[in-house]
């Protein structure tokens, strides 16, 4: 299977690791991966600034990029929505952004619902882990059931990560309440953003969560920008590090 | 151009036609209980009203007795017969305002909802409806043959072609305006008690 | 507090008082919680309904169709509110609605008037217009008398006194009804609060309500109260006013049965209202007036991506369940209506004025999965920043920015230099110039070190796997 890998800007510059580790898990399962150097950024900065007619040139951009793939993989539920979801406002009837949507997708769904969980190696992972819902991938891409439905309680990313030996996922006070990050919002809206983000945290210190995951880095880049100002002892790392065998010890990003 | 006119043009000017949507049927089976009795009296319980199961109005009448609310009552109204001692005639009434005094008013429903405690009144019945509302403690009087599962079997029901005003209401009034806090007893009555016949 | 004193820029107006919210922690915390406590409620209430999902789909239904059919159901409406007599007014704007109520009240030579909650009225400021006429308005909803008394607009619409502590009702109760000095108890207040109010539905000479339905098919409507207030408010004085907005109407009583389910439930986690009564014409030996009116609703229903915001109920449940308005308060918005929906439809009708609105959102998405009626609040509230933008409201710096980013990501070899420009400049900063107080992100937040190698370049070096 011949997957495209698609890596947020910020992963790329900021948390190579993280899609070094996508990257490893995909060839782990069997892949042929290849990251087109092409790609960029999907545009979602500018779309969430109200600025449409600049992320539609990327929009165009990474239709081209990605069209040739079987399956487009990404660690990030808020650029695999925005593609998903939001091109369509960007680029309307456009035929070849339709064909490539449907296949463009998270790592969590990617491994459950193509690739099949069982195929993911066993590791140990023998920690406390407090698994934050990214917003995007929940409400979104509906990679779980969000709380504020009344439906079967199902969450792909949870699956993903309990083939891991010795996890236990720690019993949060809110499950699903964003982090706080938002795009520019954390800026422009530093106060509320930070206020969040330190709830957030607080939860996952009254749960007693060692380690923080999550299936988008902007989450944990927020989340963990608060811990280490902070300086608290929560190590913080992306699903695909964890899957990859990444460990708090051995260093995530 | 008047403004009616101006608003309903307003309305008419689409850009595009839109796509169409039919209004659903609402035909469809909806959740329904097997015991609507029990579940109206435990829903009324969360509401903070209280349901009593009777045999007859005498057995309304005899229970009514032990409520504090209707025993500490000077002014009674009764629009349910041999239920109450009414010591107000509310046919002399010509006037809501009078009402402001009653203590405690009997009144009959015409149906009730096991999913939400509701019970239906009509102002015929009443006959002013400020009385249901200016009470200081209300009763309610249901046939057990009227209890419904839900407000779908509820609104199939009722005949509300006919002009008339109608009320559910559900519990005695409440309010949590202060610091989320409930209290029981707002502007309407401070108690429910609701006496399911049959 | 006072959001009147500054004048704020309307691109930070939000982000501003927000701040302040933010700023008492104790009281930020108290705020949040408070709310959360309503979501769960609402959870509860949902999760107790087998068809909650079912009910949804079915209330959206209904509203879409009834929208796009509005001017024949608004005709018929009237018509048989008219045959049940009702006289139906209709008010193309705020100024028009406020004087037809004018013209009611000298009409019937009235002077005391109560009222019961109605966000329409406080979107056409109807208080101030009366009593600067030398009405004496008296709000009966317990919330809203507890911020009228305080000379403030309700911070939510729902539960107008979320924002205040007990101890505050209690100073304002001791000032305006004499309680004792310091009392806090809810229940003591509240008894107050009924002798006091009972005398003014005692003495009232019209009642005016809100509308919660309409309902076309028999010209009757619907009001829900858990106090009782709109119904002493309108079975005492002999005149009766509904206000509702255009976009309150439903086609069928039966479609009661949906809305009904859902509202409650939605709001507060209750079953039902205590009361939910149905008005079919004016009371004996009563007077009704229903007024109508528009206000900006005509044109947002011509709008392809927002008209579904007029399918809202007034329920609240999206303010409740957003973790911004939580924590920033309903008076950050500036608006009749805040929270999300309000951040929607305040923009819609000004979106100079309130372009601050869209972006006081992390666009999480929990507003559109409680919304009673499906409204895809996140959705909207995302093409409404498009929409500013669009209009030129969008300040400069932000807007030059994002063309700038979109430059350089249109060319991968700039983007890359750029990156390894930046992350090489910032590897040689101290740590504290790179994390400084100064910046956005850096006052509360750590940057994460950086890389020496973006992932590009450790995927061109990386042998390939075996």
């Amino acid at each position: 299977m011949r997957v495209g890998l698609f890596v947020p800007c910020y992963v790329d510059q900021l948390y190579p690791d993280v899609a070094l580790a996508t990257l490893e898990v995909l060839e782990s399962v069997g892949c042929e991966v290849v990251y087109p150097e092409a790609q960029t950024c999907c545009g979602q900065p500018m779309a969430n600034t109200g600025c449409f007619s600049d992320a539609v040139p990327l929009a165009r951009r990474f239709v081209a990029t990605f069209s040739g793939f079987e399956y487009v993989v990404a660690p990030s539920g808020s650029c695999v929505a925005m593609v998903r979801s939001h091109y369509a406002e960007l680029l309307h009837d456009d035929p070849s952004y339709k064909s490539l949507a449907p296949r463009v997708l998270d790592l969590s769904e990617f491994l459950v619902d193509v690739i099949g969980v069982e195929k993911l190696p066993v590791r140990p992972f023998a920690y406390r882990v407090g698994l934050h819902q990214s917003c995007h991938g929940l409400r979104e891409l509906r990679i779980g059931r969000s709380s504020e439905r009344m439906l079967e309680n199902f969450n792909k990313t949870r699956r993903v990560l309990e083939r891991m030996t010795g996890i236990e996922f720690t019993e949060l006070s809110r499950p699903d309440e964003c982090c706080g990050f938002g795009g520019t919002f954390a800026v422009a809206e530093e106060a509320i953003s930070c206020a969040m983000g330190n709830d957030r945290v607080a939860d996952h210190e009254q749960a007693q969560s060692q380690v923080l995951t999550a299936g988008d880095m902007s989450c944990l880049m927020h989340l963990e920008g608060l811990i280490r100002r902070q300086k608290k002892p929560i190590a913080v790392l992306h699903v695909a590090q964890i899957l990859a065998g990444r460990t708090p010890v051995s260093g995530g990003v | 151009m008047s403004s009616r006119s101006s608003i309903l043009t307003a309305l008419r000017a689409r850009p595009s036609v839109p796509s169409p949507a039919p209004l659903p049927a609402l035909d469809e089976a909806f959740c329904t209980y097997p015991d609507p009795l029990a579940k109206f009296a435990e829903v009324l319980a969360t509401v903070g009203g209280k349901a009593i199961s009777v045999a007859s109005h005498a057995e309304a009448q005899r229970l009514l007795q032990s409520e504090p609310a209707y025993r500490n009552a000077k002014l009674i109204c009764s629009l349910v017969p041999g239920i109450g001692e009414p010591n107000l005639d509310l046919l002399k009434v010509a006037d809501p305002h009078e009402l402001e005094t009653v203590d405690f008013a009997v009144a009959p429903g015409r149906l009730a909802v096991a999913e939400n405690a509701a019970v239906w009144v009509r102002e015929t019945d009443v006959p002013t409806r400020a009385l249901l509302f200016i009470t200081q403690h209300l009763c309610l009087v249901i046939n057990r043959s009227t209890l419904v599962s839900n407000l779908h079997e509820a609104y199939a029901q009722l005949e509300l072609g006919a002009a008339e005003f109608g009320v559910f209401i559900s519990g005695p009034s409440k309010t949590a305006d202060i610091e989320q806090s409930l209290v029981i007893g707002a502007h309407g009555s401070r108690s429910l008690i609701v006496f399911v016949v049959g | 507090m006072s959001t009147r004193l500054v004048v704020l820029a309307p691109s930070k107006a939000h982000s501003t008082r927000a701040e302040l919210f933010v700023a008492n922690d104790e009281r930020m915390h108290w705020h949040d919680k408070a709310l959360w406590f309503v979501r769960q409620k609402r959870d509860k209430a949902a999760a107790s309904v087998p068809e909650w999902e079912r009910l949804r789909e079915l209330a959206s239904q209904i509203k879409t169709h009834t929208l796009i059919q509005l001017p024949e159901y608004l005709e018929a409406f009237e018509a048989k509110a008219r045959a049940l007599g009702a006289e139906v007014h209709w008010a193309k704007d705020a100024a028009e609605h406020n004087a037809i109520v004018l013209g009611i009240l000298e009409a019937a030579g009235a002077k005391r008037v109560v009222k019961s909650k109605s966000m329409l009225t406080e979107e056409c400021h109807l208080n101030p217009f009366l009593e600067a006429r030398g009405y004496d308005v008296v709000d009966t909803d317990l919330g809203e008398r507890i911020v009228q008394f305080r000379n403030e607009a309700p911070s939510h619409i729902v539960l107008p006194a979320i924002h205040i502590r007990k101890e505050e009702v209690g100073d304002t109760f001791h000032q305006h009804l004499g309680t004792e000095a310091g009392a806090s108890d809810p229940q003591y207040l509240t008894e107050a609060a009924r002798g006091h109010l009972r005398t003014k539905f005692m003495e009232a000479d019209v009642g005016i309500t809100g509308v919660n339905f309409a309902i076309a098919e028999t010209g009757a409507f619907v009001v829900c109260t858990n106090e009782g207030n709109a119904d002493l408010g309108t079975a005492l004085p002999k005149i009766h006013i509904a206000c509702m907005g255009i976009e309150k109407l439903l086609p069928r009583t039966r479609d009661l049965a949906v809305f009904l389910r859902l509202l409650a439930r939605s709001a507060t986690g209750q079953p039902i209202t205590t009361y939910s009564s149905h008005f079919f014409g004016p009371r004996p030996q009563g007077k009704l007036h229903i007024i109508l009116l528009d206000n900006g609703r005509s044109g947002i229903s011509q709008s392809p991506e927002f008209k579904s915001s007029l399918h809202c109920i007034r329920c609240g449940a999206c303010m409740n369940t957003c973790p911004v308005y939580r924590r920033s308060g309903g008076h950050s918005y500036g608006t009749t209506v805040p929270g999300p929906i309000g951040s929607i439809l305040a923009p819609a009708r000004d979106p100079q004025a309130f372009q601050s609105l869209p972006y006081a959102c992390s666009l999480c998405g929990s507003c559109t999965d409680v919304c009673p009626v499906k409204i895809n609040l996140h959705e909207q509230l995302l093409l409404m920043r498009n929409e500013v933008t669009l209009k030129g409201y969008l300040p400069r710096l932000k807007q030059l920015s994002m063309t700038l980013a979109s430059f350089v990501f249109q060319r991968p070899r700039l983007y890359a230099f750029l990156g390894a420009l930046g992350r090489g400049f910032g590897r040689l900063l101290p740590k504290r110039w790179v994390n400084n107080r100064l910046n956005g992100w850096g006052r509360q937040r750590d940057l994460p070190p950086l890389p020496a190698q973006s992932f590009r370049a450790l995927y061109r070096n990386r042998k390939p796997p075996r």
